[in-house]
């Protein structure tokens, strides 16, 4: 900060200092120098275009959906994946692929977002939507789960309509706009629940290789807290969606998120920083890790009998809404792990239990 | 539409005014109001009036509710842009931004996921 002179600079006493053309409007992340807009815009999609590149995200005649929500993360996403198609000649068909939960005063209006931006981008829509998946909107669930461990049933779901959704267009790969911020939050969140599992998959770029269709990031490495994303949407006048899920003020990811922001107007780059650390766990060989396969009744890729939504939809649909939440996570073996979870034996009980199974 | 709620001033006499915008969210604090055409009278003695001073007069006169959500301590809470004339307020001094008449803030929130 320059704290040297007592006079508060005004922003136009200098140029860019990039093209020393013209007013600067806000410093370059990663250098802090102070740059104009358009060299904003220079900077930022060309660093976009070079980690797609570096990390070899893609391969021409690709299809690729976006997972668009409508959030400033997904539209900047989609504007700036549309303009690089363009631009360097990725060759991808891009779609944008939508989730509707069924929040109303929420989703609703967010959809009617992501719809302008099929017309603004020229991008093809689809919509999946929870209601028609597994026959529930998030309104039926809350009414029935309450506001404690909603967020958990709309993440399980969500994941899974975004792959069926993806199925449906045939696309050959998901892009999500995850930003550095989420990925550390996410570190963060596994390393809170024990989920070694988890942990040692989420840092990576591109997931879930091995499953029905990949997903990357090409934000990884875009800090939020130089607030590039909505700087870049403000400026660029992106229309947008801006307003906080209702039933996520409960959200666990809320902690992990207002502690990163704090530890970020500290020392920015701790978030980098964290993810680094996840990407350089080592699992102990002896530790259990769950093993891949697939679900007895939808098919879908699990690591138990049935995968987690089947659990919690059975849950729902049997009226026991707490299935799947908490201790008693499987179905078959729920009164073994009530047991295991009585036994206050320290060490012996934390060892005993499956990698991800820490509950709160 | 343009989602951003923004504090800007007009010109006036004696005190100065602002144009204040708040956008991401933040607007919900403020009775949903975007945008905020504000008269700040200057205390005795100051010649200019500082971001720190209009912080602190938005919290007690334009944030209807939940002021966490806006501001910790003397600043804006981690997680809020603050723009001024359209330039990041990094760039002129953070908190000790002077403003002048017909300035334009821009509070845009960054705290949700999109």
């Amino acid at each position: 900060m320059e704290e040297g002179n007592t006079i508060a600079k005004r922003a136009g006493s200098r140029l860019c200092c990039l093209c020393n053309e013209r007013k600067p409007a806000l410093k370059r992340p990663k250098t802090l120098e102070q740059i104009c807009r358009d060299c904003f815009y220079n900077v930022f999609e060309e660093e976009i275009h070079q980690v797609i590149v570096g990390n070899h995200l893609f391969k021409a005649g690709e299809r690729v959906a976006i997972g668009a929500s409508g959030g400033k993360d997904s539209t900047v996403l989609a504007y700036v994946m549309s303009e690089l198609n363009r631009r360097h000649n990725y060759g991808l068909d891009l779609f944008l692929l939508s989730v509707d939960e069924g929040i109303t005063g929420y989703r609703d209006d967010s959809l009617e977002t992501v719809k302008r931006n099929e017309v603004q981008y020229g991008l093809p829509l689809k919509i999946v939507s929870y209601k028609d998946l597994y026959g529930w909107t998030m309104d039926e669930i809350v009414k029935v789960i309450g506001l404690k461990n909603n967020c958990t049933f709309c993440g399980v779901f969500r994941r899974q309509a975004l792959d069926r959704g993806a199925a449906y267009l045939k696309v050959d790969k998901l892009v999500t706009g995850h930003n550095a911020d989420d990925i550390a939050e996410t570190v963060l969140l596994n390393i809170l629940r024990g989920d070694v599992a988890r942990l040692s998959r989420c840092t990576s770029i591109t997931t879930g290789e091995d499953g029905p269709i990949p997903r990357c990031k090409p934000f990884k490495y875009t800090y939020e807290n130089f607030n590039q994303n909505h700087t870049y949407a403000y400026f660029k006048k992106l229309d947008y969606f801006s307003t906080e899920c209702i039933y996520s003020p409960n959200a666990y990811r809320g902690f992990a998120r207002e502690f990163i922001k704090d530890l970020e107007r500290m020392r920015p780059r701790a978030i980098v920083d964290i993810i680094k650390s996840g990407e350089n766990f080592r699992i102990s060989t002896s530790t259990k890790m769950p093993e891949q396969g697939t679900c007895e009744r939808c098919g879908y890729i699990s690591s138990q009998k049935w995968c987690k939504a089947c659990v919690l939809l059975e849950g729902l649909n049997r009226g026991l809404p707490k299935l799947g939440i908490g201790r008693s996570r499987f179905l078959e073996n729920s009164n073994d792990n009530r047991k295991e979870a009585k036994r206050n034996d320290g060490d012996r009980s934390i060892e005993s239990k499956q990698c991800g199974s820490l509950d709160f | 539409m343009s989602p951003f709620f923004c504090l800007c001033s007009t010109g006036s006499d004696v005190a100065c005014c602002y144009w204040i915008c708040c956008s991401g969210g933040l607007e919900l604090l403020c009775d949903s109001v975007k945008m905020h055409n504000v008269n700040v009278d200057l205390e005795n003695g100051l010649e200019q009036l500082t971001m720190k001073d209009l912080l602190a007069w938005a919290r007690t006169n334009l944030i209807k509710e939940r002021p966490e959500m806006f501001m910790k301590g003397d600043t804006v809470r981690p997680g809020v842009l603050v723009l001024v004339n359209d330039c990041d307020w990094e760039l002129s001094g953070q908190l000790d931004t002077t403003l002048q008449e017909k300035d334009v803030v821009v509070f845009i929130s960054t705290l949700h996921g999109g």
